[in-house]
């Protein structure tokens, strides 16, 4: 092989590679909302595919990253103001509120959102926020559970996840049989599904920070769910999102709250394991 | 959502003659009257079709939205102020409600 040819070879192969793998990184920039700075980059738990775990903030457009940062502009607050209120309104056939238990929520639920989902003793599988509140509903209150992605389950939710703003995500996997969900989280988070054969780590793992037609793929982190998305113009919960993209591999979807998607919200949870809560996080 | 609630953000006091960043945000759900129910039916248009703010009486800033408008309309704009006063903030909603906010700023 002449010179000239070697070179020609070694272009093309550098010209089918960039096709191929178009990567944008991440930016570097920092999170500052309030004057409070967010853990947008973390050391990976043990047992962890990455080496750092980032928030999914990192890979939006610098409009939607402006947007998070102003927390008067954020539209995801006025969701969070729609929770304080239903947090004090009194609902249900015992005349309570959440608040007539709880009293003032930024005392008593605060860093509480940042360690859910959580085991729980009585069901005997992992309970997250919205399941939480509509046990209180349902078993202290004399209210109804809310029906999934219910708007005021959405904002309640929200607010109480605020409460942890800032706070590192920690779950405690040692509780109950934690363990052996997050087990089968990591295991349903590799299975590849539907039409198109995509696992989560297709997207969130093998081509984290690669281009999905105009999509920037992130790690798929949970650390700013409840998330106001543009593209809904609404609060999304991270259910919606989960059956969203397993609908997106064109598969059935598992119901919102189902074992899978608990075991899946208990595993991806963990996999953001050290990133604050941004909750209302903004997306695209 | 419940009743759309404005927030508006204005610096509690500036200097005479300073000019200020003013805020607002308001909840509502911009249903722009393009979009089909379950059963193929039409929903309404709901928007809020005006904005206003203005100082003192005098118009500050005002504009008029159309359907294409995402929900939870956000305007950022400034404002040039002399003397205290109260900033008054209108949002007109099609189905004849309309929303305020006041907010007053110190100048020396």
């Amino acid at each position: 092989m002449n010179k000239n040819l070697v070179l020609l070879a070694a272009v093309a192969a550098v010209a089918v590679g960039v096709a191929q793998f178009a990567y944008a990184d991440p930016v570097s920039d920092k999170l500052v909302i309030d004057g409070k700075e967010m853990i947008t980059r973390a050391p990976a738990p043990e047992g962890h595919p990455f080496k750092e775990v980032l928030s999914g903030w990192l890979f939006r457009e610098p409009e939607t990253r402006a947007l998070e940062a102003d927390s008067f502009a954020n539209p995801g607050m006025l969701y969070v103001e729609r929770g304080e209120e239903i947090w004090n309104t009194v609902d249900g056939a015992k005349g309570k509120s959440c608040a007539s238990c709880h009293n003032d929520a930024s005392e008593t639920m605060k860093d509480v959102g940042a360690h859910y989902p959580k085991w729980d003793a009585e069901t005997k599988r992992p309970i997250n926020i919205e399941l939480q509140i509509d046990k209180c509903r349902t078993e202290q209150m004399g209210a109804e559970a809310y029906k999934f992605d219910a708007a005021d389950q959405k904002a309640l939710t929200t607010y109480i996840k605020y409460q942890s703003f800032g706070t590192p995500v920690k779950l405690d996997l040692a509780k109950g049989d934690m363990q052996s969900w997050w087990d089968r989280g990591k295991k349903e988070y590799y299975t590849r599904t539907g039409q198109l054969n995509l696992a989560c780590a297709s997207c969130h793992e093998a081509s984290m920070g690669r281009h999905i037609r105009a999509d920037h793929l992130s790690q798929g982190q949970a650390n700013g769910f409840p998330t106001y998305r543009l593209k809904q113009a609404d609060m999304v919960s991270l259910h919606n999102r989960m059956r969203g993209c397993i609908r997106d591999t064109r598969a059935e979807m598992p119901k919102a709250f189902s074992d899978e998607l608990m075991a899946l919200e208990v595993y991806v949870t963990w996999r953001g394991t050290g990133l604050s809560v941004e909750t209302p996080a903004v997306r695209q | 959502m419940a009743t759309p609630k404005p927030r508006v953000k204005v610096p509690k006091s500036a200097k005479a003659g300073e000019t200020v960043v003013i805020k607002t945000l308001i909840s509502h759900q911009m249903e722009s009257g393009q979009r089909k129910d379950k059963d193929g039916k039409v929903i309404p248009r709901e928007i809020i079709h005006k904005f206003a703010c203005e100082f003192n009486g005098k118009p500050v800033f005002s504009c008029d939205m159309e359907p294409a408008i995402s929900a939870n309309p956000y305007f950022e704009f400034n404002a040039k102020v002399n003397e205290s006063g109260k900033f008054k903030f209108t949002w007109e909603d099609d189905n004849g409600s309309v929303y305020t906010d006041e907010a007053a700023i110190e100048v020396s």
